[in-house]
């Protein structure tokens, strides 16, 4: 993948962040929209991944194909938590600080039922295919094929998301109750049905982020954990609600974590984001962009 | 402060239940001592964890990050240190590490908090493989002539250690400044409590008596590794069983540790390979079924005679 050299990391590393952003992208409307901290992300993740493996070594069914067949699921799984998991927990909620722990403690319950589901499937080992393991040669370097086909397909994701949001009117009321859901109610949006919108499609996109890493990363039942965690440091560190912070954040630790896997160890992915999350809890804990409240 | 009547009453109660917990190993099986040592070890670590978590709600996913560091605290020291004094370190670096994170997360929002150590154990356990790794050792072997027996009474006395400072602290300033962030941070502060120092401070218990924790049960294990010290099941395990309990009163998580050890004991003989699964529903339940655990029904109970179970807050 790399020789330690400078430029094939820089790319490497835009690549990887670039997949980071669209999964931060979509934990990022579960908590900046509908105001759910979802420790279970991950696993959403990891579910996204595993049925694209499983079409590829089954059908061979193309990654990119499989997307349509994971984005429909993913949220419809993800609404159905929502409204039936979550809400209850919203509605009972006296305070955000409340709702806070309340949507932690059951989405971390739910991230080892999500694993436990898996381990039951699919068993706890690693799975990974070859699809498009091809080399490409960009600026003298090459690079594999996947890594470049999963990092369009966030491109092009993620724009669509963007575009959805910033420019029609459900995207505009989302962005409301993302500034203040008391607020966004006595305009006429239907706060509750916005929230479980934001929820589900934050799921379907970071399924569809998991479909398209599967590409190129090996995975078991129980790495999604890391995920989570590498996405809401993201989160943090764009700011939450801050879509445009997600992606400059993302792309940062994508190429922070290149560097350590290189020059220090391969072994040592969380140490990156660790690092990161460090810096900003102690500099600009209101996120890269954000004022200070 | 001297105690009351009633309250040395309930000291006596206390110091009966220990002795009479003490004595163990000398009339049951090795399968019951074995028991024991689960009870004794989920005790100290859902009790320590109450008595951060309660109060503040701040949830931490940190325990096994201590347990982890405490199991290799023993690992690399067995050699060369006095066993004792080897606790004492274990203790001490659990307090240090709790108070790093803490100064780095509690100032904050809990929500950074919870983040930092939902991924702790992990990262601790990546960075001991990457030094293993550059030293080219694979485990570490314990070898001691400590006895089961000898765990489990060194497991009771950290647990009364952990009673007696929850117990204190709820004597002192400090818990009662602790109650009043509870109620509420703004008011807190307003009335001038350092409310981020109070949090660091409480944190370093749990730090410290995981650390502890596994620094007793290294020699259990005989043979360590980064996989068996930090497995994230063990933080998942102590909220659950501390949440079951209720976090309201000092003696909650251990009627929540009791019930669960020999639920986790039946699901993990019938299912082997569905624990995760089980663990993550009971969960559920618990916190949907159960959300102030049995100390809130126990408390429900007592104030209306059996009447309506539902009151307001947590």
């Amino acid at each position: 993948m790399t020789d330690g050299g400078g430029m094939d990391i820089i790319i490497t590393g835009l690549v990887l962040g670039g997949t980071y952003a669209l999964i931060a992208m979509g934990l990022n409307l579960q908590y900046g929209m509908a105001r759910i901290m979802n420790l279970a992300n991950g696993e959403v993740l990891v579910v996204g991944a595993f049925v694209a493996f499983w079409l590829y070594t089954a059908g061979q069914v193309s990654p990119l194909l499989t997307l349509f067949v994971v984005a429909p699921l993913a949220f419809a799984l993800n609404w159905l938590i929502y409204r039936f998991m979550l809400l209850p927990l919203v509605r009972r909620a006296k305070s955000q600080g409340q709702l806070e722990v309340d949507s932690i403690l059951v989405t971390f319950g739910l991230s080892f039922v999500g694993v436990g589901l898996m381990l039951a499937f699919f068993g706890g080992d690693y799975f990974s295919y070859s699809y498009l393991a091809r080399p490409v040669r960009i600026m003298g370097e090459t690079y594999g094929l996947n890594r470049i086909v999963a990092f369009l397909g966030a491109v092009v994701i993620g724009g669509l998301l963007y575009l959805w949001l910033e420019r029609t009117r459900p995207g505009r009321a989302m962005r409301a109750i993302a500034v203040d859901p008391k607020s966004a109610r006595l305009v006429g949006i239907d706060v509750p049905r916005m929230s479980a919108l934001a929820f589900a499609l934050g799921g379907t996109i970071t399924a569809m982020g998991g479909a398209l890493l599967s590409t190129y990363l090996t995975l078991d039942a129980s790495t999604g954990v890391l995920f989570t965690l590498k996405a809401l440091v993201i989160v943090i560190m764009g700011g939450v609600g801050d879509l445009r912070g997600t992606i400059v954040a993302a792309l940062l630790l994508g190429l922070l974590e290149t560097f350590v896997a290189a020059w220090i160890d391969p072994g040592l992915t969380l140490a990156a984001a660790y690092l990161l999350f460090v810096l900003i809890l102690l500099f600009r804990p209101q996120g890269l962009f954000g004022r200070k409240a | 402060m001297t105690p009351s009547r009633s309250e040395a009453a309930r000291i006596g109660w206390v110091v009966l239940a220990l002795a009479a917990a003490a004595t163990l190993p000398w009339i049951g099986s090795s399968y019951y001592l074995a028991l024991g040592v689960t009870i004794a070890t989920f005790t100290v670590l859902a009790t320590s964890w109450a008595i951060f978590s309660g109060p503040t709600h701040y949830i931490s996913l940190a325990t096994a990050a201590f347990y982890g560091v405490g199991t290799y605290t023993t690992g690399l020291l067995i050699e060369t240190m006095p066993y004792w004094s080897i606790l004492a370190i274990a203790g001490l670096i659990g307090a240090a590490g709790a108070a790093l994170v803490g100064l780095a997360t509690l100032r904050l929002s809990g929500v950074y908090f919870v983040i930092f150590t939902l991924g702790l154990a992990e990262f601790v356990r990546q960075v001991l493989t990457w030094v293993q790794n550059l030293t080219g050792q694979k485990g570490i072997y314990v070898l001691t002539q400590i006895t089961e027996a000898q765990i489990y009474w060194q497991l009771v006395g950290l647990a009364a250690l952990v009673w007696l400072a929850g117990w204190l602290i709820g004597r002192s300033r400090l818990g009662f400044a602790l109650r009043i962030i509870g109620d509420d941070e703004e008011v807190a502060r307003h009335s001038g409590i350092d409310t981020a120092m109070a949090k660091v401070l409480l944190f370093m218990i749990p730090g410290a008596a995981a650390a502890m924790t596994g620094a007793i049960l290294a020699p259990r294990f005989v043979y360590i590794e980064p996989a068996v010290a930090f497995s994230p099941m063990l933080s998942f395990q102590v909220v659950i069983m501390a949440l079951l309990g209720g976090t309201g009163r000092l003696w909650g998580p251990l009627v929540g540790v009791i019930p669960f050890t020999f639920l986790w004991e039946a699901i993990s003989s019938s299912f082997p390979n569905q624990t995760t699964l089980l663990l993550g529903l009971t969960f559920l339940l618990i916190v949907y079924l159960l959300p102030r655990g049995f100390v809130g029904l126990f408390l429900d109970l007592r104030q209306h005679g059996g009447g309506t179970f539902r009151r307001a807050g947590a």
